[in-house]
């Protein structure tokens, strides 16, 4: 076998060079970037008609909340969602990259896309990364074999369960599920538990918090009800809706609303054979 | 206590795969931890490699349930080139293939049971290294520990389908009442001539052990109890 002579890895994986010079960097004082993570509460469950998803809004990096009503609830397929936690960039990544593969899929297949293939693809992907790609899903969808509800773990195992849970108030949220999860949930009751599980994570978990985003699928039909809930409104907001710094005293207000310029296409002439 | 989120997804576990007189019966626990964390309660670690041969599976999650895909895969390719169902030693062959090949890479201990033709049951046993043994009987994942000495003294030649499920449940059962990685529900296969059978066991039909107790609900969920008496004094 030939030895290639490459920086990069033949055939996927990591490089791992530069690790000695990082640590190096790190013993001498020098901060590694923070990464954006999802703290995260996300859930799914399976009802009588389908599958529900529900996911918090806050994205962190490190102890900061950088963006208070991110989306976590990825779209998979027109039938097949996916909940993401872990490290941002790697599940929108991931999420993004699978879902144009069932495009293609479904263009060579001519079918719906199914949940399990979203599964294999997924799962062989984090596989052949060892868990270096720090995505840990919740894939759920409907398809013509029925709903579905997957696990997918960052070294790529994968779970198949009524109802699962997971990122960091994956606990809070999964007391919730055991003791009110039954079988034969209609979709008000399935909305309204999954509702809980996530408040359950926003209010006890320090890396969840903000909104509740749902995601209803069923057999043809899918909601996606992005902020169902906001259970945590500013609680200060000034009513002047504008603010400078302490220094500055206004003087006089004057609101000018902005027009709204309306662009008039101008007719072409009728096509002639 | 901090959960480790980013800790490998593994399987504690108890697996048992058993001969008897006619076939084999495979049994399992149903755990699955991350850290100290259950990630699920109810896995089936029993999985399917072709209608008459299926692997218990232990150790790593992730690499288990990649090495029975790939056999799955090739059990397949070879059951069609030959044109008839794959042998059970043929099964095992191919997983230990993987694991002894694979050594440095892969963290799990199968055992590989069913029945064929040729040989009728027959129990495999492919520990970390990727040795192949073929065993009358095999036990594997955290929770064997606990069973080296009991089936040393309850294991029989030639039992009956009955009397093997019971001893495997019997031993799965003492298994997770002593391991802390192993719990949950007991799952068993049957297999012989005529097919598969897949029983399963909750927790509460289990035989109790010693310092067990009855399961007993919570004062708390009985809505008409009416609460202790006041003291007098």
């Amino acid at each position: 076998m030939s030895k290639l002579e490459f920086d990069v890895p033949a055939k996927g994986g990591f490089s791992f060079d530069l690790c000695k010079r990082n640590e190096m960097l790190m013993k001498k004082g020098v901060q590694p970037p923070s990464y954006r993570k999802t703290g995260t509460t996300i859930v799914g469950l399976i009802f009588q008609d389908g599958v529900i998803l529900g996911a918090d809004t806050r994205a962190t990096e490190g102890p900061i909340v950088c963006d208070k009503n991110c989306e976590k609830i990825h779209y998979m397929a027109p039938n097949i969602y996916c909940c993401g936690a872990g490290t941002a960039a790697d599940t929108e990544a991931v999420t993004d990259m699978v879902s144009s593969q069932l495009q293609l899929h479904r263009h060579h297949t001519g079918r719906e896309s199914r949940v399990i293939t979203a599964l294999t693809l997924l799962k062989s992907h984090l596989f052949n990364y060892q868990g270096y790609v720090q995505a840990a899903l919740v894939l759920g969808g409907v398809d013509v074999t029925g709903p579905h509800l997957h696990t997918i773990y960052p070294h790529g195992s994968t779970d198949t369960l009524p109802f699962a849970t997971m990122g960091s108030g994956s606990l809070a949220a999964m007391a919730v599920f055991e003791s009110k999860y039954h079988e034969g949930l209609t979709r008000d009751e399935g909305i309204k538990l999954v509702t809980e599980a996530i408040c359950s994570g926003i209010f006890n978990d320090l890396g969840s918090g903000s909104n509740v985003d749902v995601c209803v699928i069923t057999k043809g039909h899918k909601e996606y009800l992005r902020n169902h809930l906001l259970p945590n409104p500013r609680s200060y907001v000034s009513a002047k809706g504008f603010s400078f710094s302490k220094k500055t005293e206004v003087l006089l207000t004057k609101v000018t609303p902005l027009k709204e310029k309306v662009e008039i296409i101008q007719s072409g002439e009728a096509m002639e054979e | 206590m901090e959960i480790d989120a980013d800790a490998p997804h593994s399987m504690g576990t108890t697996i048992i795969g058993v001969t008897y007189n006619g076939g084999v019966v495979l049994g399992a626990d149903s755990r699955t931890s991350t850290g100290v964390y259950v990630a699920n309660r109810a896995s089936d670690k029993i999985t399917q490699l072709t209608d008459n041969v299926y692997v218990c599976r232990s150790g790593s999650a992730a690499d288990s349930q990649i090495v029975s895909d790939y056999v799955r895969y090739f059990l397949h390719q070879h059951t069609i080139q030959l044109g008839q169902p794959a042998t059970v030693k043929v099964a095992a062959n191919l997983v230990r293939l993987l694991a002894y090949n694979n050594k440095n890479m892969l963290q799990t201990g199968l055992i590989v049971g069913g029945w064929d033709k040729y040989e009728g049951g027959k129990i495999y046993g492919i520990p970390l290294g990727g040795t192949i043994i073929e065993q009358p009987f095999a036990i594997g994942g955290s929770g064997s520990s606990y069973l080296y000495g009991f089936f040393d003294q309850a294991w029989k030649e030639g039992m009956t389908k009955d009397e093997a499920e019971q001893l495997v449940v019997k031993a799965v059962s003492l298994a997770i009442a002593r391991d802390g990685a192993s719990g949950g529900v007991v799952r068993t296969v049957i297999i012989n001539s005529e097919g598969v059978t897949r029983n399963f066991y909750p927790g509460d039909k289990l035989p109790l052990w010693y310092e067990e107790l009855e399961p007993q609900f919570s004062l708390l969920d009985i809505p008409s109890s009416p609460g202790p008496e006041p003291m007098n004094i």
